[in-house]
């Protein structure tokens, strides 16, 4: 199979969280985009690792994902703690340091 | 004990009484007028004690001079604390603590009834101590000290009642006067230090005596210093604050006018004699500028109603003619001294006279609302009368004595230039007449005539009131104020004897001091100082001087005696001529430095204020206007919405990777 075909996979999953985090105002939601963004980038890095027949990009996919858990620990504490503070989860409501 | 001691002690003495009395304050309310006069008195008896034993000395080693230590070290300039006691010296020493002590005398009854008396002593003290320092200094330093201390004490004096406004504006107008005159003084020892490498007089002096020093720098020294005296001495063109200076209690003029400060001018041309010697053209300039000052003070006298400020203008004048006579080189500077001691007399007699007036009529001056005083005021007028005989030269008083010999070193020949003896001599002849007739003009129009103080217009109720004045007038020689000095039926009484005896004793002086100087050589005793005068004939001979300053004193006391005695005086003064008006308005001085210096000065702050608002002020406003304005653009882009943040953020990326793209094809 034609690994390109995994690398315009990628594209389309990217593109879709990048319109999630950039369209909904929802900040679960948008932070589920922000998920669907690495993972699209991790696929990438893993084909292009089969691409090239070296570990270079599985072994980064790795951080990544190490990466991403720890994001989405602290993600989701901000996320909460915005929550129970404003009663709200809307992320265009969060705007309390605008000069 | 030594006279070193003796010589500080002279300057000590008052300057610690006015700390005693200004530092314990109300504590010493009850006795510190007492301990003023004490201080003052016991200034004249180290002065007297000084000359005396100048006088056992040859005329060569009459000097004496008092190194105190050293003052301060400054790089190759070190200057001693020295006192110089000469003959010079010793005369000014002598006139200010004398007449000074009788004006604290006069002081203790004139201010009797001020809350601030003790104040007021504190402040005649220093100014004593600060003149004494001037005349005793044997550098211009030194000098520089007591001149400031001068001025400062006619300040605190001259605006001594600053709750009314208008005199403490006074007093600020002759400290700014005398601070234009001080820059002068400044300019002079920097000169000297530049030409000589010192401000000492022995230094200085022979350096400008041996020729060390070019005619140029001797001729720049002269001028700064004029211009110091000019200041100090109220002469043209730094006049104008002398009027105003009236403002004071009238001892304070009597001492101004008399003893301390307008003296300092003339001491200063005459102590700096071997300077102004090898410089003719700044002898020029202070012989100009002293009759310039003789014949405006003279025409200014002539047409103010004001006592006080009358007298003041006859000083200025009588401090033009010494001016003058300083100016004239060692011929005049013996005279101008002479003048000065006698002037002292008369001026400090005059002035008490003055105040006795005031205290008779509650402080008015208008001379027009005064007339018949001489029936009242018996002591006054016969004290007041001496020292007006002595000012216009009448012999044998002492003005004749000393006005007569300015005259006629006035006519002799300088340089064997005729023009300036005939220049010169004929406005000191002038001058002499037009002194006569203001001084009898003022003279007659307060003690002699119809007594104008009641209401005019009711001739009835001013006889009554003239009346009743004539019958209690006697036994009312220490009797209260009168409520108001216009209201009919007040009563003129006689000053105490606090402030008679004081006015008896410069009016002895001012009968008996001009002949007594003349006979016993007081010009001898100065040459040590002033250097002798082998000097060339005046132009005219000296009987024919005589006669013409008579004829020209006898000519102004008629005239006066017509216009003031034998017309009426008007109570209103009447329009007058323009030359009268003008002589009203000081000839305009003010109206001058205001055109010429303060509205210029006003202009230039003026616009430096504006230039610092919009150019200095601008520069750093805009600036921080700049940051502003960029910010609150800047702060557009922070819309606080996380979504456009991200796409911003995505935006920027998908650029950068475009451009990376982009660069490596």
């Amino acid at each position: 199979m034609n690994p390109s075909n995994y690398l315009v996979l990628s594209a389309v999953l990217f593109t879709i969280g990048a319109m999630t985090v950039l369209l909904r105002r929802n900040a679960v939601i948008a932070f589920m985009g922000v998920e669907l963004m690495l993972n699209a980038t991790n696929l990438a890095l893993v084909t292009f690792s089969r691409m090239n027949g070296d570990l270079v990009g599985q072994t980064l996919a790795f951080f990544v994902m190490v990466v991403a858990a720890a994001e989405v620990v602290v993600g989701l504490a901000i996320i909460v703690a915005i929550f129970r503070t404003r009663q709200s989860a809307s992320v265009d409501d969060v705007n309390l340091m605008k000069g | 004990m030594s006279l070193d001691l003796l010589a500080a002690l002279l300057v000590a003495v008052p300057l610690a009484s006015a700390a005693v009395l200004l530092v314990l304050g109300r504590a010493t309310d009850r006795w510190g007028h007492w301990l003023g006069v004490l201080a003052s008195a016991a200034s004249f008896v180290i002065g007297a004690v000084l000359a005396l034993e100048l006088l056992g000395r040859d005329a060569e080693a009459r000097v004496l001079d008092v190194t105190l230590g050293r003052w301060f070290d400054a790089g190759q300039l070190a200057v001693d604390l020295g006192l110089r006691v000469d003959p010079l010296s010793i005369t000014f020493v002598l006139l200010v603590t004398f007449v000074g002590t009788l004006i604290h005398v006069y002081s203790v009854a004139y201010m009797e009834h001020d809350a601030s008396r003790r104040r007021f002593f504190a402040y005649l003290n220093l100014f004593v101590a600060a003149m004494l320092l001037l005349v005793l200094a044997d550098s211009y330093l030194l000098l520089f000290v007591g001149w400031e201390g001068v001025g400062l004490a006619s300040y605190l004096l001259i605006g001594f009642w600053n709750h009314n406004t208008a005199y403490a504006v006074a007093g600020k107008k002759a400290f700014v006067a005398n601070r234009v005159g001080d820059i002068g003084l400044i300019v002079a020892m920097g000169l000297m230090l530049a030409a000589t490498g010192s401000v000492g007089f022995t230094q200085v002096h022979a350096a400008a005596a041996g020729g060390a020093v070019s005619e140029g720098w001797l001729t720049a020294i002269g001028l700064m210093l004029l211009l110091a005296a000019c200041g100090k001495s109220a002469q043209v063109p730094l006049q104008s604050w002398l009027g105003d200076a009236m403002a004071g209690p009238t001892p304070v003029s009597a001492l101004i006018h008399a003893a301390t400060m307008v003296t300092a001018g003339v001491y200063l041309v005459v102590r700096s004699a071997p300077v102004f010697d090898g410089a003719p053209t700044a002898q020029l300039v202070v012989v100009v500028v002293g009759a310039v000052t003789l014949v405006y003070g003279a025409v200014v006298g002539c047409a103010k109603d004001d006592l006080k400020k009358a007298l003041a203008a006859s000083t200025m004048s009588q401090i033009g003619y010494m001016m003058l006579a300083a100016g004239l080189g060692p011929v005049g500077y013996a005279y101008a001294i002479f003048h000065l001691v006698t002037h002292g007399f008369f001026k400090a007699g005059l002035f008490l006279g003055a105040g006795s007036v005031m205290h008779a009529m509650a402080d008015s001056v208008d001379m027009r609302r005064f007339g018949g005083l001489a029936r009242y005021l018996k002591v006054t007028v016969v004290t007041f009368g001496l020292g007006w005989l002595a000012i216009l030269g009448v012999p044998p008083f002492a003005g004749f004595f000393s006005k007569d010999k300015i005259i006629e070193a006035a006519f002799v020949p300088v340089d064997g230039q005729p023009w300036r003896a005939w220049v010169f001599g004929a406005v000191t002849l002038l001058g002499a007449g037009v002194t006569a007739f203001y001084m009898s003009r003022l003279f007659f129009m307060t003690f002699f005539g119809r007594p104008r103080w009641d209401v005019p217009e009711e001739e009835a109720r001013a006889a009554t009131a003239r009346a009743a004045g004539a019958r209690t007038a006697g036994a009312n020689a220490s009797g209260a104020h009168a409520s108001g000095a216009h209201a009919a039926g007040h009563h003129p009484h006689e000053a105490p004897a606090l402030m008679r005896w004081p006015m008896i004793v410069l009016a002895a002086g001012s009968v008996a001091l001009g002949l007594v100087l003349a006979t016993t050589g007081f010009t001898t005793w100065l040459e040590p100082v002033t250097g002798h005068a082998e000097h060339e004939e005046p132009v005219l001979s000296v009987p024919v001087i005589t006669t013409l300053t008579l004829l020209a004193v006898g000519a102004g006391l008629v005239l006066a005696y017509l216009r003031y005695v034998r017309d009426e005086v008007p109570v209103a003064a009447p329009a007058g001529s323009p030359l009268t008006r003008a002589a009203r308005a000081d000839l305009y001085q003010d109206a001058v430095n205001d055109a010429v210096l303060v509205g210029p000065g006003r202009a230039l702050t003026g616009g430096l204020v504006v230039a610092d608002r919009t150019a200095v002020d601008g520069a750093a406003v805009g600036v921080g206007r700049l940051a502003v304005g960029s910010g609150a653009l800047a702060r557009r882009v922070q819309t606080g919405l996380v979504r456009s943040y991200a796409a911003t953020t995505l935006l920027g990326v998908v650029v950068l990777a475009g451009v990376v793209l982009a660069l490596q094809a």
